[in-house]
């Protein structure tokens, strides 16, 4: 951003006078610059020229949830000016802009006030700049369509005539929001300006970037996940045409590293090709007896161990309850890829101690703030681009240091592309977790006792070498102690499991199998308890909350009392967590030949505010499509520690032809902001499993499970 | 080298004659609105059309396309505005992106074919083309709109 900003601003002082930048300084305040390159502490967010231009600059990647339209229309709105008229750019992790990641569910949350007060603070001062002129009080002017208009004259003048007057006048430390009953742009259904250039082409993820001279690289890697390399022989592979290079290539991920081997050549294809052709000695480091099955095995057996304490109400242990009263399960959740569309990918190119690179990453801010190795965090320079899908795998930065460590060794810029099978068979994945349930009642039958162990490896334990693994790793645990419900002993635990496979966060993160063992398990609870699944459920929510609220609301609008005609079946979860709540009731079919059919979701999420609801119902829906497939599609397994699945045909996702009818409903009551791109998912599979038992009779304890066959 | 004719203009491309046409035209030829996801015909992302039919680009060698015309999104229409484009646009259907290339082209051809599609036709002729992001229903709703726009172009 550096070179643009300059770039902006020696044009607009040359040719048409001044231009003013206007954002956020590091403590929250709205401040404005001539020059965002000398202002320090200084996060700007919009571009006025003299010239009429307008940008806005988004700092949250865009990986298909939407912040292409959703931070600058908070923005817009209360600058009053339209999103058709103004250029929005991505921001490429320079500093100025302050966190650029996304991940957490948590652009707009994290953003909502915050920059509603930059477009607010900039629409006073040109209001004020026009009042000036016409030597009118403010008051008598308001701001309209990226103009002031003076009320009494209807006399207008535009942002851009109104700049050098702006620039001079101090920015209101506390504008005025506007009341949302004027609102147009946030909460009403939406176009994104990003969804043209995705039907014609004209987007470009990393995977497009083309640079004069680039060359094309693929890494062969150790396929015993945990080896590395002893030797290669590279010389028929150096015969191959359009060869250029073949070197030693590091791949780093927290605590896991493996050399590799880079082919690099004048086309991908050429790489592909040249790469058969490798003959590699692999250390594998006794990783080559690994087996997922037996490693299961082995979680199993850990359930015995007290594991860590995570969190405590009252004392489970001092309870004495009839044996009768207490019920037990243990449920198992697979390892799993995120398959994002746009197989990884990174061009870099390295001169002397500055690399550049273009990438299509969730975590701006990790690549050029001190992550690249080597490279000191000024000397990075990145050009971000569209991402073809993240859901967590773009969190990890291992395959854009992996292409600095081919760029290093070439002196063009290489673009490093990873093959489906790469990206299937090499992580990062989303672990297992395997869950011990136990819930009790009093004689009164009253739900007393509530207690859930997980045994799982750690996501933190894989990533950050200094993790302390005598601690609970949160990650792990994510939400099942913070549930609503009013138990009156519950006691939560982990037991950590060593492994050696890159992990991952994988969109909702530990909330996507925990929630399955604990919302089904309530139900089991339900059962025990001879009552309803809805009303079991509203009747240890004694005090107002937002998740009691939510499951109202889905009791009326999924007409949860109205029976089902035989071999139908409805079930019902909710689950709250870091990134925000959604509770769902699954409706499904159940055939002569034992196979489900999926008729129906519907789904409440709870968001407080919202910028665009058509963009909401769409990433619920996508999260669900995506729960159903980690549901019930084959996970990752290691068979010989080598991961056995390779590409769609035997690592598939779903496809339109399983896509239930999904109603999304979506309450924006002024409460706590939350989340919108991880809370859809949590809550489909255990409703899905719930509403099987209730139509089967059958108690799914296991994911995947096929629904061809229950 | 290699003939090609790709969005009605003229290529000469000197390449294996092996190579899937989709790495010519994306890093040879330079058009990269078709996308590489699986390179065995799984997810359709690559789709392009080859004489006015659907062919996976990941698999099709460029032998095949040698003389032949072949479209891409970027030729699907001059100004965004095949009926399955204002569809999408419509509809808001994409997310990231990455596999609408591939969906539109896919789209398009059942679209020819059968100009009033069903449910049923619809998760056919689709079944190929995976959308990892799970616009699946408005990928369905946006063939419907679809439908119903040619239909108004018929009869205008």
């Amino acid at each position: 951003m550096q070179d643009i900003s300059r770039r902006y601003f020696i044009k607009s002082t040359s040719t048409l006078g001044v231009a003013l930048w206007l954002g956020l300084s590091a403590k929250g305040d709205t401040v404005k610059s001539l020059d965002p390159a000398i202002a320090e502490n200084f996060s700007p967010f919009i571009l006025v020229e003299p010239n009429g231009n307008i940008t806005i600059f988004n700092n949250k990647p865009e990986i298909g949830q939407g912040t292409f339209q959703s931070i600058p229309a908070l923005i817009a709105e209360e600058f009053e000016v339209s999103l058709d008229h103004i250029t929005i750019k991505l921001t490429n992790g320079e500093k100025q802009f302050g966190r650029q990641s996304a991940g957490g569910s948590s652009s707009i949350r994290g953003s909502y006030t915050q920059l509603r007060k930059v477009g607010a603070a900039a629409r006073e001062v040109f209001i004020k700049a026009a009042a000036n002129r016409w030597q009118t009080d403010a008051t008598n002017c308001y701001a309209e369509a990226g103009e002031v208009i003076n009320r009494t004259t209807k006399a207008s003048f535009t942002y851009g005539e109104l700049v050098g007057d702006a620039a001079k006048l101090d920015l209101p430390k506390d504008p005025q929001l506007k009341d949302p009953k004027d609102f147009k742009i946030l909460g009403k259904p939406a176009h994104r300006p990003d969804i043209p250039l995705k039907t014609n082409g004209d987007a470009v993820f990393g995977i497009d970037v083309q640079l004069p001279g680039m060359l094309y690289a693929t890494v062969e890697r150790c396929p015993v996940l945990g080896g590395t390399l002893k030797s290669f022989n590279a010389g028929e592979a150096l015969k191959m045409p359009g060869v250029v290079k073949i070197a030693e290539v590091e791949r780093v991920i927290g605590r896991y590293s493996s050399v590799g081997v880079a082919v690099i050549a004048d086309s991908y294809w050429n790489a592909m090709q040249a790469r058969k052709k490798l003959k590699v000695d692999w250390d594998t480091r006794g990783y080559e007896t690994f087996n997922s099955s037996a490693y299961d095995e082995k979680l199993r057996s850990m359930a015995n161990e007290p594991g860590l304490l995570d969190k405590k109400k009252g004392d489970v242990d001092s309870l004495t309850l009839k044996p009768e009263n207490i019920i037990e399960a243990f449920y198992e959740t697979p390892q799993i890829a995120h398959h994002p569309l746009e197989p990884l990918n990174c061009v870099a190119q390295v001169n002397g101690d500055k690399v550049e690179i273009w990438t299509s990453t969730q975590v701006p801010s990790s690549i050029t703030g001190g992550q690249i190795d080597g490279f000191k965090p000024e000397n990075v320079k990145l050009n971000a681009t569209f991402v073809g899908g993240g859901f967590g795998r773009r969190l990890s930065v291992d395959y854009v240091n992996e292409a600095v460590s081919v760029a290093k060794q070439i002196n063009k810029p290489v673009k490093v592309i990873w093959s489906r099978e790469d990206t299937t068979q090499q992580g990062t994945f989303r672990p297992m977790t395997f869950s011990q349930l136990k819930g009790g009642f009093a004689e009164n039958g009253e739900l007393v006792q509530f207690e859930h162990k997980v045994i799982s490896p750690s996501y933190s334990e894989a990533n950050r070498k200094d993790f302390n693994i005598a601690k609970v790793d949160g990650t792990m645990v994510e939400g099942i102690g913070e549930q609503a419900y009013e138990i009156p002993n519950i006691k939560t635990s982990y037991v950590r499991a060593d492994y050696h496979v890159p992990l991952g966060a994988w969109r909702s993160v530990t909330s996507s199998t925990l929630a399955f063992a604990q919302e089904c398990f309530i139900d089991e609870l339900a059962n025990k308890a001879k009552m309803d699944p809805m009303e079991f459920r509203i009747s240890l929510l004694h005090k107002p909350s937002d998740t009691k609220k939510v499951l109202l609301k889905l009791k009326e609008l999924s007409g949860w009392d109205t029976p089902l005609p035989k071999g139908r079946g409805r079930g019902v979860a909710v689950w709250e967590f870091f990134a925000g709540l959604c509770a769902q009731v699954v409706e499904v079919t159940y055939s002569k030949d034992r196979s489900v059919k999926v008729d129906k979701a519907i789904v409440v999420i709870d968001l407080g505010e919202m910028v665009n609801p058509d963009n909401v119902a769409n990433q619920v829906e996508g999260a669900i499509i995506m729960a159903l497939g980690a549901a019930t599609k084959p996970g990752i397994t290691l068979k010989n520690g080598v991961v056995a699945e390779h590409n769609f045909y035997d690592n598939p996702l779903v496809r339109i032809y399983e896509a239930p009818k999904i109603e999304v409903h979506i309450l924006t009551d002024g409460g706590k902001i939350k989340g919108v791109g991880e809370p859809g998912l949590p809550p489909f599979a255990p409703a899905l499993a719930n509403a099987i038992f209730a139509v089967t009779g059958k108690r799914i304890r296991k994911m995947p499970f096929d629904l061809q066959y229950i | 080298m290699i003939s090609l004719n790709v969005n009605q203009k003229a290529y000469q491309v000197d390449a294996d004659p092996n190579m899937p046409l989709l790495w010519v035209i994306r890093d040879i030829i330079g058009l990269t609105g078709t996308k590489y996801g699986c390179g065995v015909a799984q997810c359709g992302a690559c789709v392009v059309h080859l004489n006015g039919e659907a062919v996976r680009s990941c698999v099709t060698k460029v032998s095949r396309a040698e003389g032949q015309q072949v479209t891409t999104i970027e030729g699907l229409s001059a100004n965004n505005d095949h009926p399955a484009q204002v569809a999408w646009n419509e509809e808001n259907v994409p997310q990231c992106g990455y596999c609408h290339s591939g969906q539109i082209m896919s789209a398009a051809v059942l679209l020819r074919d059968n100009p009033n599609p069903t449910d049923e036709d619809i998760d056919n002729a689709m079944a190929g083309n995976i959308c990892r992001c799970g616009t699946y229903l408005r990928i369905r709703k946006a063939i419907h709109t679809a439908a119903e726009l040619q239909r108004k172009e018929v009869k205008s």
